[in-house]
């Protein structure tokens, strides 16, 4: 933004110097206070919301009306756009490549998504838990991965499981043991990327968990102190109870991250062996930019959309009725 | 959807009580071990790589492997840095990622202002809407986010990258929350001394706004220094490759030249590090709830 339109005005009467509608003056006096003071102020709030507002339409509501529109179409990103109404859509519901890929990401993102909430809360409990020692260290190990970009930590991984190089590999050779198929094997290469997108996801839930654990009150605990309740039973019983509403958000989070991952596949494996661990948005990417294929790529990012939306709802709903 | 919640410091899980009995002392070293058990397990695929990267090329792959770098030497960073136009690679991230974050971290806190301390109903209009951009994620309008940058003149700029990442729910959100906890009477007070609204936000509100908006510039710089896929779509020259670009361009190679990408990652990684370490309190405060991610 301009800074001078930062720069503090005149100062006027209690009226906002950046601007008060004459609507406010002219009004009857016994109308709501809370009503005058909303109408009273309508630039300045609009000054402030201006940029996003701008930047919500260019780049959220223009590519979604177009996505959208382009969905019904067989645009190639020149030319013209000739309608072909539900033919994409109908084309995605045959595609096989398309259904292996959803089918990847499904598995991935059941994968993925327990072993880090385990991990994340696990290591919560350790670094609030009154037995440990070491914490502040320990928090800054657990925590580094967060810095690391996707990109970075499927190099990283590649060079611990590289099937011919990899540290793994040789610890298990020089055991006796056949060297593991890591990257040709499709099924191994996505637990192996699985786990990769747990060790660099932790670090943030884990902080959520933190937090949900500090807030759960200590009376609690100190009530079933007194009846004998175990470690486990007081866990069991009070903090996960406790730190629901965070373990939704993080479950939530967590799954839409993994149905939208990318990044760490295209440098751990490359979606590999072949083009078996494509996953869905590997798929959108490769149609609409590789192939040039847009409309029939953006019919498939709508329907992406619809699952995200969809699991978004349906974990809503189960959390509000463990909550009823 | 998660909308964040600034909570009260809680008090702690339990009063320290010294730790005397018997049992508490088994608890205390199995806890402390399975703790640094996983301390081990997470920090050591780190280790490993950056101990690697000051292994001599030859040496990377001959066996036995080594932990420690027998012959310690810098010649992959060297590498890393003059060949691959790794040192533009750098200095384009750094603009990118330092652009975004002052632009966002401006853009937040007016926005977040304005919901916190104004009822207009299309401001209620807007916050829906930044609300529904949680559910729509670059990656489901990569093609269409593309045209729009073509047709905007961006395609292939850096502004390209910055512009759209301007907008974050989650930053909006951090500052809605922190504002709406700051009492209505101070800007009661700046009005009834004649301060314009907009020298009230400037001089009043955004100074104690500070953590938020060094809590938010760390994420959005983190966000942006790790960026892979809208730099992908919008950049074609390699002159203009980021980090991360340029990073995975070595690795999609025929041959990976694995010294070189040792050296080029560790570097990549160190400007964050310091970040972290200098501003971890305002990373680990976590009561700032924001459980979002961009």
């Amino acid at each position: 933004m301009a800074n001078s339109v930062l720069d503090p005005g005149p100062p006027q009467d209690g009226a906002a110097a950046a601007g008060a509608p004459a609507t406010a003056s002219g009004r009857t006096p016994d109308l709501r206070r809370q009503r005058r003071r909303a109408a009273r102020y309508q630039l300045a709030p609009l000054l402030f919301v201006a940029v996003n507002v701008v930047l919500f339409a260019v780049f959220f509501v223009w590519p979604a009306a177009t996505g959208l529109w382009y969905s019904f179409t067989s645009y190639t990103g020149v030319g013209r756009a000739p309608f072909v109404g539900l033919e994409n859509y109908e084309r995605l519901l045959g595609d096989s490549a398309f259904y292996a890929a959803l089918v990847r990401t499904l598995l991935f993102t059941v994968l993925t998504v327990p072993l880090s909430y385990l991990l994340s809360l696990g290591l919560a409990v350790l670094l609030v838990s009154p037995y440990t020692k070491g914490k502040p260290v320990a928090r800054v190990v657990f925590f580094v991965p967060w810095l690391i970009s996707p990109i970075l930590v499927g190099v990283i991984w590649r060079w611990i499981v590289g099937e011919n190089f990899g540290l793994v590999n040789y610890v298990v050779t020089s055991l006796g043991g056949d060297a593991i198929a890591w990257q040709s094997n499709a099924d191994l290469s996505l637990v192996v990327v699985a786990v990769a997108a747990a060790w660099s996801g932790t670090a943030f839930s884990m902080l959520l968990f933190i937090a949900a654990i500090k807030n759960v009150p200590a009376s609690y605990y100190e009530a079933a102190a007194i009846d004998g309740a175990s470690p486990w039973q007081r866990f069991r019983y009070i903090t996960l109870p406790g730190i629901a509403p965070t373990s939704f958000i993080v479950v939530l989070l967590s799954t839409l991250g993994s149905m939208k991952e990318y990044a760490l596949f295209v440098a751990l494996n490359n979606g590999g062996p072949g083009t078996e661990n494509n996953l869905i948005v590997q798929y959108i990417f490769t149609t609409g930019f590789q192939r040039g294929q847009i409309g029939y790529a953006s019919a498939a990012s709508f329907v992406l959309m619809l699952i995200l939306m969809a699991i978004a709802l349906v974990q809503l709903s189960v959390n509000r009725r463990r909550e009823a | 959807m998660a909308v964040p919640t600034l909570r009260a410091p809680a008090l702690r899980r339990r009063p320290a009580t010294k730790v005397t009995s018997r049992g508490d002392q088994v608890r205390t070293v199995s806890a402390t071990t399975i703790m640094w058990l996983l301390v081990v397990l997470y920090g050591f695929p780190l280790l490993w790589f950056v101990l690697s990267s000051f292994k001599p090329a030859g040496d990377l792959f001959s066996y036995p492997l080594t932990l420690f770098p027998r012959n310690p030497t810098v010649a992959g960073y060297e590498q890393a840095w003059t060949s691959f136009d790794f040192a533009r690679y750098f200095t384009n991230t750094l603009v990118v990622a330092i652009s975004t974050t002052v632009l966002t971290v401006i853009a937040s806190a007016m926005s977040g202002y304005a919901l916190a301390k104004y009822s207009n109903w299309w401001l209620k209009a807007f916050f829906v809407c930044i609300l529904a951009t949680t559910m729509l994620p670059t990656e489901v309008i990569l093609s269409p986010s593309f045209l729009v940058i073509r047709d905007l003149g961006l395609y292939n700029q850096l502004a390209g990258i910055v512009v759209p990442s301007v907008i974050t729910a989650t930053g909006v959100f951090m500052f809605r929350q922190f504002f709406s906890t700051v009492p209505d009477e101070l800007l009661e007070a700046a009005r009834i001394d004649g301060s314009s609204e907009i020298s009230t936000f400037v001089r009043i509100m955004l100074p104690i706004a500070r953590p938020i908006m060094l809590t938010l510039a760390i994420f959005s710089f983190q966000w942006r220094w790790n960026d892979y896929i809208w730099p992908l779509i919008v950049l074609n020259d390699p002159s203009r490759f980021t980090l991360q670009i340029g990073i995975q361009s070595i690795v999609g190679a025929e041959n990976v030249n694995w010294s070189v990408l040792l050296g080029a990652s560790v570097i990549s990684i160190v400007p964050l590090v310091l970040i972290y370490l200098v501003f971890q309190r305002y990373v680990m405060s976590a009561d700032i709830n924001a459980g979002l991610k961009d």
